[in-house]
């Protein structure tokens, strides 16, 4: 086994292998790759990081391929992550994305990795953002998320991407009110596909409605004001438009109070993430040790499942063992 | 924590029987597998690339069209030109006997043709990934 310490060069050097080697050890969260993934987190934060996300069929894979090859002719680098559901019932997936990405395969300035969400909420896969790291550190220069095809309030890539696309596929009619106060609230593009078909405009009218609704009357002028985009990947309709509007939004964003709000968000949201991460890892180790002799009091009713889970909690110190401190306080805060 | 085994399913060249492939897919899955499926008419190439990229613990090559002693020593090459030596490499799909001698001499390590139920499809990559041990 290839230590990962000894990985990261070879990231740096973008070594296809070395990349989806070090990818796969921060999906396992395995410790022995935590030096090496605090490394690459310091070397990270070049590469601009695209959101797409929409529900399920709504064209999210299709519109990834289209943009990578538009990003490609402008000789950027791209890097593309892939989310797709776990079973929850065996925990298997089948990761379908790249048959939609087929004219990307043999480019080399495209990698394309796909991940499952084993059991991960909020659309995005457990080492989304670890990955988009390593990529980055590889040297690409825009880096796509897809999420898994979304409903309603799975928005967590908003928070770990400076541009968020939201994709709306025609014929949907009322699913687009259903889902206004969900996933459409997040988009710094909106995006239309399918339009090649009858219904889309309508789709697009709507969206563009939707919007005004939501305009804070009192503001000024929002520094961004999310456009809406109609593509289609059949006539190639759009695309143009689009990386046109990702461009805007980066501009917009750079340097202003919009892009460090933005920053801010991505960072607390990575902090929280390796938080729960690592507190539930211990919750789990504990529970495991102690969990079925706790329950055992229970089963006879001699005391409450509110009283016992309280106990535990005292007796968990939620932090890793080595070099952290038991801190009573800090843990009521936690807990 | 052990992590589920990564599969990359792949179809090569011209043949377009799919049948096979996805119901593989489908028994894999629920035996609790990532499965990536390439889709139809890819090269040996990119199905290397894809097999590398996806960091996958067994590359399947499914194969209706009679090609495999084709298609075979190109995949081979490909890895080995990419460094890539610890990938488990099996084939799938309906061959003679005497081919099946010749890609398990060639580095395929197992050859499910298409008879193989899917449980047996299911014990022998978990064997033959146990065997690779980690990496």
């Amino acid at each position: 086994m290839v230590p990962s310490s000894e990985l990261v060069a070879r990231v740096q050097a973008g070594e296809p292998a070395a990349i989806a080697r070090l990818i796969s050890r921060a999906e396992q969260g395995a410790p022995e790759a935590r030096d090496a993934l605090t490394r690459i987190y310091k070397l990270a934060g070049l590469a601009e990081i695209i959101g797409i996300t929409g529900v399920p069929g709504s064209g999210k894979s299709t519109l990834v391929a289209k943009l990578t090859e538009k990003l490609r002719a402008n000789g950027v680098k791209v890097g593309v992550i892939a989310i797709d559901p776990s079973s929850p019932y065996s925990g298997g997936a089948i990761l379908g994305d790249r048959i939609r990405m087929a004219e990307l395969a043999g480019d080399p300035g495209v990698y394309i990795r796909s991940m499952a969400t084993h059991g991960a909420s909020g659309g995005l896969a457990h080492a989304a953002l670890e990955a988009a790291d390593i990529l980055d550190v590889a040297g690409f220069g825009t880096i796509i998320v897809e999420t898994v095809g979304v409903g309603q309030d799975e928005v967590e890539i908003v928070k770990a991407s400076h541009t968020t696309v939201v994709v709306s596929a025609p014929g949907l009619g009322d699913e687009v009110q259903a889902i206004k106060a969900g996933i459409l609230e997040i988009a710094d593009i909106h995006v239309v596909s399918k339009c090649d078909r009858s219904d889309a405009n309508r789709t697009v009218v709507e969206l563009k409605q939707m919007l005004t609704l939501g305009s804070k009357a009192k503001d000024a002028k929002p520094p961004w004001q999310p456009p809406v985009i109609g593509t289609s990947a059949v006539s190639g309709d759009g695309f143009d438009a689009l990386l046109e509007a990702i461009e805007r939004h980066r501009a917009t964003a750079a340097g202003g109070p919009l892009g460090r709000e933005r920053r801010l968000a991505i960072a607390q949201f990575r902090l929280k993430k390796t938080a729960e991460t690592m507190l539930l890892r211990r919750f789990a180790d504990d529970f495991a040790q102690d969990g079925a002799a706790l329950a055992r009091r229970l089963t006879c009713r001699e005391t409450d499942p509110y009283s016992v889970a309280a106990e535990f909690l005292e007796q968990t110190t939620f932090c890793e063992s080595h070099g952290a401190r038991h801190e009573p306080d800090g843990r009521s805060k936690i807990a | 924590m052990a992590s589920p085994i990564r599969i990359l399913l792949a179809k090569v060249g011209l043949d377009g029987h799919d049948r096979g492939v996805k119901v593989v897919a489908r028994a894999l899955r629920d035996a609790g597998m990532d499965v990536i499926y390439s889709g139809l008419h890819r090269t040996p190439d990119e199905v290397v690339t894809a097999a590398i990229q996806e960091d996958v613990d067994v590359l399947g090559v499914s194969l209706l069209s009679g090609v495999q002693m084709t298609v075979f020593p190109k995949i081979f090459a490909r890895l080995k030109q990419e460094g890539a030596n610890d990938m488990i490499v099996v084939a799938g799909g309906v061959m003679p006997d005497e081919d099946v001698v010749a890609l398990k001499k060639m580095g395929v390590s197992e050859v499910l043709l298409q008879d193989t139920p899917p449980e047996k499809i299911v014990s022998r990559l978990r064997e033959l990934v146990a065997q690779r041990g980690a990496r």
